[in-house]
Formats: C-alpha cells, sequence, structure tokens
C-alpha cells in the first residue's frame, strides 16, 4: 500500500517537472526574443523596405519578408488545403472500412512526415531546374505545400478518426450520401480540430527556412507577381543574425519578434472562430 | 397479417466468424416486432442488415435475401441510399448532428426532396410535435443539439427520422441510455407509430418486449430460435431456450 503512494508521489513529481521544463523553456525563448529584438524594433521595421545601407545598420525594414512570409505562407495553406481536406475525407468516410489500406496510408504518411524540409527544398529546386523555372513565390508556394501537406492531412485525420461510428450510421440512416456526411456531418462536429490542425500546417509554412532557401530566393522588393523572386521571415533571420554587424544581428531578433507575433495572431482568430462552432460539436 | 419484410436465408460472416445462421423471417406491416435475445446473439447485426449499414464494416460477408416491397435489397444494384431513406434509425444512444435543434429535423428533408422549401418550418414543427418535444424546444429551435438532455435528444433523433417520411422504424435499444420516463414516452411514442409504421426494435429488456411486442424473434447465438405473435410467444412457447429465457435464465 505504502509503496503505491510512493509510487504515485514520484510520479506527479515526473510530471510537475517535466511540465515545468517545457514551460520555462517556452518562456526563456520568448524572453530572449522580446529582450534582444525589442530594442531594435520601431516602427520602420515593419512598414519599409531595406534601404540603401540597410545590412550596415542603416535605415530601412523588413517589410519585404513580412510580406513575402503572408503571401506565401498563407498560399501554401491554401494550397495544401485543397488537396489536404478532401484526402482527409477520404480516408476516414470512404476508406472508414478499410482500415489496413488507411493504415498503410497513413505509415507513408508519416514518413513524409519526417523528412527534413530542406530535402523538399532540394527536390523543389531539382524540379525547377528541369522546368526552367527561376526562383519564385509560385516555386516557393508549391515546394511548401508539398511539404506541409503530410503534416496537414495526418493532422485533419486524427481530428476526422474522432467522428463516432454512431454518427455516420445516423446520417446515413437519414438518407445522406456519403459525400454529404463527409461535408455537412463530420466537418460540421470536428471543425475546431480542422482549425487547429490547418493552422499548425501554417506554422509550419511561415517558420521553415531551408525549404525556401532554393525556392523562392530573397530580394529587397516586395513581389508584384507569383513569378517574382520573395523575401521571407525566417530567410531574414538568418541572413541578419549572419551579419558582422552589431545592429544587423540585433535586428534578426525583432524580425524572430515580428514572426513570432504573427504566429500567435492567427492562433488566437482561430480560436475565436473554432468557439464559434464548437457549441454545435456533440460531445460523445 | 400482411409481411413487409421478409428475410429469407441470411447469413452473415465477419472475417471467419459466423454472426447469423441462417435467418428466415417475416416481419410484419404495421405492427411492432421485437427481436429479443441475450447480448451477442447478433441482433444489432440483423438490424443493421436490414438498412445495410453492414457496408459499413470490414470483411463482412452476406448472402441471402432481405426482400422489401418485392425488392432484393441486398441485390448490388440497389440505391443504397433511397433503401435506407425508407427506414429511420434509432441508435442505442442519441446521435444528434452537430447543428441546430432546427437543423436537425430540417436536414434530412433539405437533402432529399428539392421541392417545397417553404414547407420546411411546417414540417419540422409538425414532426417535433409528433414526438412531444415541440413545447419543450419551440422557444429555442436555433440552439445546439448538443445542450438538450440525452431523453429529448433520443426523442429529436426520432423526429428526425420520421421527418424523411420512412415506412420502417428500426431502433436497436433506443431506450438503454435513457432514464424511466424518457423510455416510457419512447415506447408510447411506438405504440401511436405503428398505425403507420412498421416497428423493429431490438431489446433485450424481456419487460420491455412483453409490454409493447406484437410480434417477437427470438434469437441466440446467431440463430433464430422462434418466432410468432407476442401473445404466443409469451404465453405458449414452443422451443426450450425460448421457456428458460422467459423464466430468466439467460440474463
Amino acid at each position: 500500500m505504502k509503496l503505491k503512494k510512493t509510487e504515485e508521489i514520484i510520479f506527479k513529481a515526473l510530471m510537475y517537472i517535466s511540465v515545468s521544463f517545457i514551460t520555462a523553456s517556452l518562456f526563456l525563448i520568448v524572453f530572449s526574443i522580446f529582450y534582444k529584438g525589442l530594442p531594435s524594433m520601431s516602427w520602420e521595421m515593419v512598414s519599409q523596405t531595406p534601404k540603401g545601407g540597410f545590412y550596415f545598420g542603416k535605415e530601412g525594414g523588413i517589410l519585404n519578408a513580412i510580406i513575402g512570409s503572408l503571401y506565401l505562407s498563407i498560399g501554401a495553406t491554401i494550397l495544401a488545403m485543397l488537396f489536404g481536406i478532401p484526402i482527409a475525407l477520404f480516408m476516414n468516410v470512404y476508406l472508414r472500412k478499410y482500415n489496413r489500406f488507411v493504415n498503410g496510408i497513413r505509415f507513408f504518411l508519416d514518413l513524409l512526415w519526417g523528412i527534413p524540409s530542406i530535402v523538399y527544398g532540394a527536390f523543389g529546386f531539382t524540379i525547377m531546374v528541369m522546368l526552367g523555372i527561376k526562383t519564385s513565390l509560385l516555386a516557393g508556394i508549391i515546394t511548401v505545400s508539398i511539404f506541409i501537406l503530410p503534416i496537414m492531412v495526418r493532422a485533419l485525420d486524427e481530428v476526422l478518426k474522432t467522428v463516432p461510428v454512431g454518427l455516420f450510421e445516423a446520417s446515413l440512416s437519414l438518407g445522406s450520401t456519403r459525400s454529404e456526411t463527409a461535408f455537412r456531418v463530420f466537418i460540421r462536429q470536428t471543425i475546431p480540430g480542422l482549425a487547429t490542425a490547418i493552422l499548425l500546417s501554417f506554422g509550419r509554412a511561415i517558420g521553415d527556412a531551408a525549404s525556401v532557401l532554393f525556392t523562392t530566393g530573397y530580394t529587397d522588393h516586395i513581389p508584384t507577381s507569383i513569378m517574382q523572386p520573395t523575401a521571407t521571415l525566417p530567410l531574414a533571420i538568418f541572413f541578419q543574425l549572419g551579419s558582422p554587424i552589431e545592429e544587423v544581428r540585433s535586428r534578426a531578433y525583432s524580425s524572430a519578434l515580428i514572426l513570432t507575433v504573427i504566429i500567435l495572431l492567427i492562433s488566437v482568430i482561430a480560436r475565436v472562430i473554432s468557439a464559434k462552432y464548437n457549441k454545435h460539436r456533440i460531445k460523445f | 397479417m400482411k409481411s413487409k419484410i421478409d428475410i429469407k436465408n441470411l447469413n452473415l460472416f465477419i472475417g471467419k466468424q459466423q454472426i447469423l445462421k441462417n435467418v428466415n423471417v417475416q416481419i410484419p406491416e404495421n405492427k411492432i416486432t421485437i427481436i429479443l435475445g441475450p447480448s451477442g446473439c447478433g441482433k444489432t447485426t440483423l438490424l443493421k442488415s436490414l438498412n445495410r449499414l453492414t457496408d459499413l464494416y470490414e470483411d463482412v460477408k452476406v448472402s441471402g435475401e432481405i426482400i422489401i416491397d418485392n425488392e432484393d435489397i441486398l441485390h448490388s444494384s440497389q440505391d443504397v441510399t433511397a433503401i435506407r431513406k425508407k427506414m429511420g434509425l434509432l441508435a442505442q444512444r442519441p446521435y444528434p448532428l452537430p447543428m441546430s435543434i432546427y437543423k436537425n429535423v430540417a436536414y434530412g428533408i433539405r437533402i432529399s426532396e428539392s421541392e417545397n422549401k417553404k414547407t420546411i418550418p411546417q414540417r419540422v414543427e409538425h414532426h417535433l410535435k409528433q414526438v412531444n418535444l415541440w413545447d419543450e424546444v419551440k422557444d429555442r429551435l436555433n440552439s445546439p443539439a448538443s445542450r438538450l438532455s440525452i431523453g429529448q435528444q433520443q426523442r429529436l433523433c426520432l423526429a428526425r427520422g420520421l421527418a424523411v417520411n420512412p415506412e420502417i422504424i428500426l431502433a436497436d435499444e433506443p431506450t438503454s441510455a435513457l432514464d424511466p420516463i424518457s423510455s416510457q414516452a419512447i415506447e408510447e411514442k411506438f405504440i401511436e407509430l405503428k398505425e403507420q409504421y412498421t416497428v423493429v426494435m431490438v431489446t433485450h429488456i424481456l419487460r420491455q418486449a412483453r409490454r409493447i411486442a406484437d410480434y417477437v424473434i427470438f434469437m441466440y447465438l446467431g440463430e433464430v430460435v422462434e418466432c410468432g405473435t407476442a401473445e404466443e410467444f409469451f404465453t405458449n412457447p414452443k422451443e426450450e431456450k425460448t421457456k428458460a429465457y422467459i423464466k430468466g435464465a439467460f440474463n
């Protein structure tokens, strides 16, 4: 009896330690970004593109990278959704009874998830060379969407898996087809989870540097067409951090701060939207 | 006695396990037919094969015939959606759709009929009144169905099923998750509904069967042991297993 109680105490302690470790590292990251980034944060940083002496610590901002990153990750997320949502619904509504087959698909998606993003970047670059496309926003959007597609599908799939078979049967019994069940019942039941899954993929898209390194290139201008090269925030951070000039390095932290704030804002918006639909969810 | 559903030589396997063994029964029209038996005897499987929900499960093999209105619904050329629309399903626990109370009832009407959009509000009201739910929900039709109590949800599911104008009501232990008062409401509703519908209900509660059955199918280990009118079944059972079950030996 006493042994069991000690066991309980030990595991509880381990749990508290790991939770505090994770939260502490999160706070440490956020704190260091704010601490190092705030001093060089200015309206200029978010409202201007780099001017002549920007890379020597003079005037200008990183509006080009902010806009570029938003274009790129919104584009890639939408493109990945166009494929990802139908794939995940197909796996859970149409192929529901072929469990072994669906588990095979899940296995391959997990493999794809594990591939480092630089490999996707190199793959995208190889295709671009073959087709004779230059570094551009379009090439970046396509590469990043391929990179986040397995992440998105698996995340959506985990959410859709939670729909109970009883609800599926109930919808079919009312004479709805599988596609009506998929779009009117499955999506409505899981919309908060789906929003989170899409957001997770968006976070991966906006935060990844390696996949855009060869494919989108870098420029000081805001792109006016999807065929132009585009700057992105992760690469802006990367280039600024590598600078020998103190002011430029400190701007890298400001850029990281901007990236963090964008992700935070989008999480909050998604939470608000999903909370609105959450009330219809049937709890089982 | 006119039969609505005619089941002939129905065999059902899941993998190598035989769940239904050569089932031959007729289910009478406008009566309450109760499928009775201990757990795991194939009652629910038999019910689900009537509207082909068995299609949803892996490794299910079905052979035999289920004839409804002179058509074999197991035949592969049949439109499964149309078959299912003929039958309302009430499950062991209510599964309301993830939408408002109003939309739950309107859902089936909206997807099946393109004309008569204007009459939907009246029909929703009619079907909610049919299950005695209207007075409880008329002021909050747009609030989510998930906020109703379990008993109210089950009646909502019945209303939703009735809204697609079925001919048959399938019920799989519909009162097992409900409190006694809600159970009674469902039972009374079934007795009323048999005027217009053929009701097939699975239960393992013997007293419930006594209360509402017109016709009883008793199953044991995948086989139909005995079937007949409720009066004969309870007062004068022929098979030894039936006698033992009525005495409570399997419960």
